[in-house]
C-alpha cells in the first residue's frame, strides 16, 4: 500500500469490557460436553471432578486472553482487526468492499446491552474468509459503526473512532412491519417443527446416553398403558393429534422467536435493512447496488392458504440455510399479497410478480410426470418383490401403490408450476412444487447462459435454460423450455451475446 | 451481424411454434426460429484416447467388488457377463460420442462450449464477467499431451471448461482469454 501522507496513527481499540462476563460463559458452555464427558468417565473418582473443573477454569481464561489480545481500529480507509497471543493475525478489509454489516445480539449480548457486527466484504462469502467479526460493541457503537460503514459516501472525511454518528442522520423509509396477523401462517411453515424434532433428538440421544430407562418412569408408563389399553385405531387418531400439536406449537414459537418485530426499512443511504428476532434480534443490511431481484417462495404447506414468503437476491450475502437458501429473508411467511407487494416495492415494479408467464410446451409435462413416476415406480417394484418373495406385509405394497398414484398429480402440478417470461429488465421464472419459487432476476445480473439438453430432452424438443449469475442462488433455471424458445429468450434478455452463435438459414 | 430477431414462443400444442409476441428491432421482424450453431473448433482427436483410459480406470474400479460377488453367487456369471458388455459398450461409444460433440469456441466477447454426449450441455459467457483462466492437466491428460482450460465467472454456478484440448492450444487460449479478460472493466457480477 502507498500512501502518499502518512496518516495519524490510530490507536487500538479493545472491544467492550462487559465481553469479559459474556466469553467465559460461552466458551465453557460450548466445551460442555467434553467436561461432562470427562465427570460421566471418571464418575465417583474425584481426579474426574478435579479434570473437569481445571478444563473449564482453563478454556474460562483462555477467553478471557483473547479479549485482551483482541483490537480493532479504523482508519482512514479501512477495518483491522487483530487478534492472538502466540500466534497474532490481522485481519483488514478495505471499507469500500463492505457489503453487509449484520448487527446480531445473543441473549447474553441482550442482557448486558451488546452487539456482534460481522462485517461482509466478499462477493459470496465463503466461511469466515470475508468477514470482520467484533464481537461485542455497545448497541449505539454497533448501529453508528453500521451507518457509518454502509454510507460512508456521505461521509468522505475520516471518522473519528469510537464516536457513533448521530442515528438521527439515517433517514429511513419503512417498507413493511410484522402484522400480529400473520402469525396464523406459522403452523404451515415446519421450520420451528423440525427445530422442535432436533431438539426431540438430542434429548432421546441423551436419555438413551445416560441410560435411563424410560418405561421406569411414571407418567411415561401411564401414557404407554393407557395407550396399550385402546384400540389401534384410537391409539393412531392419539398419536396424529399429538404429533399435529406438537408442529403446530413449535412452529409458532419459532416463528415468534425468529420473526418478532420483523421490519423492513429502506435506507437515504441506499441500503435496505431487516430487523428481527424476539431473544437473539439480527439486523442484516443489504445494499441495494447490490440487489438483483427477489423471489416470492410458496412452500407447499403455506401455498395452501395462500400464504408466501419474499427474498432477496443480492450478490454478496450470506448464502443461509434452509428456509433462507437462495437470499436474505425480506418477509417471514405472510399473505401472498404482502410477498408480491414488498418485493415490488423492492425491486421498483410489481410486473415481474403479476405478470401472466409463458407455460411450457406440453411435452415438458409428459417428462414432469415421468420423472415423478420413475422413482415411485421403483419403489412399487421393490416392494412387489418383498412381499412376493421376502414375505413382507402386504399393505407395504398397497402403501407405495397409493403413492405411485399421488406421483401423478404431483408431477402435474410440477408442470403448471413451470413458467418463465421477460418483463422489462426482468428474466422471471418459475418453478417446483414442493417449493414453488417465482424469481425475478436482473437481466444486467445474467452473467452467462448454460443451455442443457439431455438425450430424452432432445427428442421431445426441450431444453433447460440457466442464467447463471453472482447474486442468491447462483443460478436461475427455467426447466423445460421449448429448444428455440430458450435460444430467442436468452438473445432478447442479453442482447448481443448469442447473436454471432446463431446459425444461417 | 445484425440479425433480424423474433421473440417467438412455443404454444401448448407440441410441434406449433405461434410468433406469440413479435419484437421488432431495426425495423424488421422476421418469424425465423432462433438456433444456436455448433461452436467452431473440435478438440483434439487424442481427446478419445483420453476419455477412454479414463473411463477405463473407472471401470476397473468396478470391476474388482462385481468379481467378487460373481465368484461367488450363484448367477454370478450372468452378473459379471452384463456387467463386461455394459463396460465395453460404454467404453466403444462414450469416447466417439463424446468427440463429436465436444466442441469450443472463443470470440472476442464471449467462451462459447459445448459438452456431454447422452446429456449434453452448450455454455456461453462474456468475457466481460470472466474472473479467472486456468488449465489443468490431469494425469491421464499428461498421457496423450493434453489440457483442459477452465473459465469461471462470479457466479459459482457458471464454469466454462473446455476438456482434451492439446496442450499447445490450451496454453494460447487461456493466454489470450486472460489478456481479453484484463482489458474488459468492471468487478464482473
Amino acid at each position: 500500500m502507498t500512501t502518499v501522507e502518512t496518516p495519524p496513527e490510530i490507536d487500538w481499540r479493545r472491544l467492550n469490557s462487559r465481553m469479559l462476563l459474556i466469553h467465559p460463559v460461552v466458551e465453557v458452555g460450548k466445551a460442555l460436553p467434553a467436561i461432562v464427558a470427562i465427570l460421566v468417565a471418571g464418575r465417583g473418582t474425584d481426579s474426574g471432578t478435579v479434570w473437569a473443573a481445571a478444563i473449564a477454569v482453563v478454556v474460562a481464561v483462555v477467553s478471557i486472553i483473547r479479549w485482551f489480545t483482541t483490537g480493532y481500529r479504523i482508519t482512514v480507509d479501512r477495518i483491522e482487526l487483530r487478534r492472538g497471543l502466540f500466534r497474532r493475525r490481522t485481519l483488514n478489509a478495505p471499507l469500500d468492499r463492505v457489503r453487509t454489516v449484520d448487527v446480531t445480539s445473543h441473549v447474553l449480548h441482550r442482557l448486558l446491552g451488546l452487539a456482534r457486527v460481522v462485517i461482509g466484504t466478499g462477493t459470496s462469502d465463503r466461511k469466515g474468509r470475508d468477514q470482520v467479526i467484533l464481537d461485542g460493541l455497545t448497541l449505539s457503537e454497533a448501529a453508528g459503526l453500521r451507518v457509518e460503514l454502509l454510507h460512508r459516501d456521505h461521509a468522505p472525511v475520516p471518522m473519528e473512532v469510537g464516536v457513533p454518528v448521530s442515528v438521527k442522520e439515517d433517514v429511513e423509509e419503512e417498507l413493511v412491519r410484522a402484522d400480529p396477523r400473520w402469525l396464523r401462517f406459522a403452523p404451515f411453515t415446519l421450520t420451528g417443527a423440525v427445530t422442535g424434532l432436533a431438539l426431540l433428538g438430542v434429548l432421546w440421544r441423551v436419555v438413551s446416553e445416560a441410560h435411563v430407562n424410560l418405561s421406569t418412569l411414571g407418567p411415561v408408563r401411564d401414557v404407554a398403558h393407557r395407550l396399550e389399553r385402546w384400540p389401534l385405531a384410537g391409539t393412531v387418531v392419539v398419536v396424529a393429534a399429538g404429533v399435529v400439536a406438537f408442529v403446530v406449537i413449535a412452529s409458532t414459537v419459532g416463528y415468534v422467536l425468529a420473526f418478532w418485530r420483523f421490519r423492513v426499512t429502506r435506507h437515504r443511504g441506499g441500503t435496505l435493512q431487516v430487523t428481527r428476532g424476539l431473544i437473539t434480534t439480527r439486523a442484516t443490511s443489504i445494499e441495494q447496488r447490490r440487489l438483483r431481484g427477489a423471489e416470492v417462495s410458496e412452500p407447499l404447506l403455506l401455498r395452501s392458504v395462500r400464504g408466501a414468503r419474499c427474498l432477496a437476491i443480492a450478490t454478496g450475502l450470506r448464502v443461509g440455510r434452509g428456509a433462507e437458501r437462495g437470499g436474505e429473508i425480506l418477509l417471514p411467511p405472510a399473505p401472498r399479497a404482502a410477498a408480491v407487494s414488498l418485493a415490488a416495492t423492492v425491486i421498483g415494479t410489481d410486473v415481474p410478480f403479476t405478470e401472466a408467464l409463458a407455460r411450457h410446451p406440453i411435452a415438458a409435462r409428459r417428462r414432469r410426470v415421468t420423472r415423478a413416476l420413475a422413482g415411485s415406480v421403483v419403489l412399487v417394484v421393490a416392494a412387489a418383490l418383498g412381499v412376493g418373495f421376502g414375505h413382507w406385509p402386504v399393505w407395504v405394497l398397497v402403501v407405495t401403490a397409493v403413492l405411485a398414484g399421488a406421483a401423478i398429480p404431483l408431477g402435474v402440478d410440477r408442470y403448471h408450476s413451470l413458467g418463465h417470461a421477460l418483463s422489462g429488465e426482468y428474466l422471471v421464472t418459475r418453478f417446483g412444487t414442493i417449493v414453488r419459487r417465482r424469481s425475478a432476476l436482473q437481466t444486467d445480473g445474467v452473467i452467462g447462459w448454460n443451455i442443457g439438453r439431455s438425450y430424452f430432452q432432445r427428442r421431445a424438443g426441450l431444453a433447460s435454460l440457466t442464467a447463471t449469475t453472482a447474486a442468491g442462488r447462483q443460478q436461475y433455471k427455467i426447466t423445460d423450455i421449448g429448444d428455440a424458445e430458450a435460444v430467442a429468450f436468452a438473445n432478447a434478455a442479453v442482447p448481443n451475446l448469442l447473436t454471432q452463435f446463431l446459425a444461417d438459414r | 451481424m445484425l440479425k433480424c430477431l423474433t421473440f417467438v414462443s412455443a404454444d401448448s400444442e407440441v410441434g406449433v411454434v405461434q410468433p406469440d409476441r413479435p419484437r421488432e428491432q431495426d425495423g424488421c421482424v422476421t418469424e425465423s426460429v432462433l438456433r444456436l450453431r455448433e461452436p467452431a473448433n473440435r478438440v483434439s482427436p487424442w481427446a478419445r484416447m483420453y476419455w477412454t483410459v479414463r473411463a477405463l480406470a473407472g471401470w476397473i474400479v468396478v470391476a474388482i467388488p462385481v468379481t467378487i460377488v460373481a465368484v461367488q453367487v450363484p448367477i454370478g456369471g450372468l452378473i459379471g457377463a452384463v456387467a463386461a458388455v455394459i463396460a465395453i459398450a460404454h467404453l466403444t461409444v462414450m469416447p466417439r460420442w463424446r468427440y463429436r460433440v465436444h466442441r469450443w469456441e472463443a470470440t472476442p466477447d464471449a467462451v462459447y462450449t459445448q459438452a456431454g454426449w447422452f446429456n449434453q450441455e452448450r455454455r456461453i459467457a462474456p468475457i466481460a464477467r470472466v474472473q479467472t483462466v486456468d488449465t489443468q492437466r490431469g494425469p491421464f491428460e499428461q498421457l496423450f499431451g493434453l489440457a483442459n482450460v477452465t473459465v469461471t465467472t462470479a457466479s459459482a454456478a457458471g464454469p466454462v471448461k473446455i476438456h482434451g484440448l492439446e496442450r499447445a492450444d490450451a496454453d494460447t487460449l487461456a493466454a489470450d482469454l486472460t489478456a481479453r479478460a484484463q482489458d474488459s472493466a468492471g468487478d464482473g457480477t
